[in-house]
């Protein structure tokens, strides 16, 4: 899977779970300040992302995962 | 323990993470044979992807503990998919920000009454609801975190929890005619979302982990589930208004034993 299939995977996550525009998706975007996800809502789309990419996001690691580019980067190299 | 809880019911409340006591309390209650009916607050969808994360996916109910006809209709709703309730687990807790942190002093009434009526009115609450389904010896188990000491951070949490230790114990008073048991288990410290949520809760922590006798894992909610789930077995049948410790035994020291 590329770079851009996940980023677009998780837009449709961020949009279903936190009504995010997936237009403003992009890499360089963090979760909390740009695209206003609260820490519930972080919760749910790691849920989600958990299932739709098959992989496991420990909690220690969710804390790193401040933009949609790490998250990118932790999927990529651990599905 | 196989088989422990065979063909028992149970309504199980406050999973909302895999990470949530009430979680491992319904996957072990359907490990050991029983059916389970979750309920769910605020993030439905959050909690109904955790519930397909069980050994067999759950049905969720919605449920606000303030909300009447969220209460008024619960044992309608539970009635669809068990025709009856022998175990009614309590995991919810809630208090405002302001209510916990060290800002003890200075918390406004309404934020207390809050927690409150989250955290203590709730336990009598939810039976309420719960109770045409039950019968005799059925039970219900609540969770505490030991109420008879303050701790930092815990605030008007801590206060609470007091109210709820006392208010299982009314509970056992007046259902036990009925036949229903009303028991707490008072679990250590445990790394769920209600606990981060706590700002200085890690201060619990090393502690502890370091004076508990057996030791205390933050990340493994097992050893209370086994307790909830033991409670509501058969095998607890002339226990009522008890709270059991699950906390590597931290509650029974006076002070920290240097090394032993």
């Amino acid at each position: 899977m590329t770079r851009d299939e996940i980023t677009s995977g998780l837009a449709e996550i961020l949009e279903e779970v936190a009504g995010v525009n997936p237009d403003d998706v992009a890499e360089e975007k963090s979760f909390t300040d740009d695209l206003d996800v609260d820490s519930l809502s972080m919760v749910e789309v790691v849920v989600a992302a958990e299932e739709k990419f098959g992989v496991k996001i420990p909690d220690n690691e969710v804390q790193n995962l401040k933009t949609v580019g790490d998250a990118v980067t932790y999927i990529e190299s651990n599905a | 323990m196989a088989g422990l809880l065979e063909g028992k019911r149970l309504l199980v409340t406050g999973v909302i993470t895999d990470q949530s006591i009430a979680f491992s309390v319904a996957k072990l209650a359907q490990e050991n044979g029983a059916t389970v009916v979750l309920t769910g607050f605020g993030r439905m969808s959050l909690v109904e992807r955790i519930a397909k994360r069980l050994p067999a996916e759950a049905p969720v109910i919605e449920l606000d503990v303030t909300n009447q006809e969220h209460l008024e209709t619960l044992a309608e709703k539970v009635g669809k998919h068990m025709d009856g309730i022998d175990g009614l687990v309590h995991s919810i807790g809630f208090a405002p920000a302001s209510a916990l942190g060290g800002n003890f002093l200075e918390t406004t009434w309404d934020d207390v009454a809050t927690a409150l009526h989250v955290s203590t009115y709730s336990y009598k609450s939810l039976a309420m609801a719960a109770l045409p389904l039950m019968r005799r010896g059925s039970s219900v188990v609540g969770l505490t975190f030991d109420a008879t000491k303050a701790w930092p951070v815990y605030d008007w949490m801590g206060v609470a929890k007091a109210g709820l230790e006392s208010a299982s114990r009314y509970l056992a008073l007046h259902l036990g005619k009925q036949g229903i048991r009303s028991n707490l288990v008072s679990a250590g410290p445990l790394r769920t979302m209600a606990a981060k949520s706590i700002p200085g809760f890690e201060q619990f922590e090393d502690a502890w982990t370091r004076r508990a006798p057996l030791g205390w894992d933050l990340q493994d909610q097992e050893p209370a589930a086994r307790a909830v789930l033991a409670l509501v077995s058969d095998w607890f049948p002339a226990t009522t208004g008890e709270i059991i410790h699950v906390d590597g035994g931290y509650h029974a020291l006076g002070a920290e034993a240097a090394s032993i």
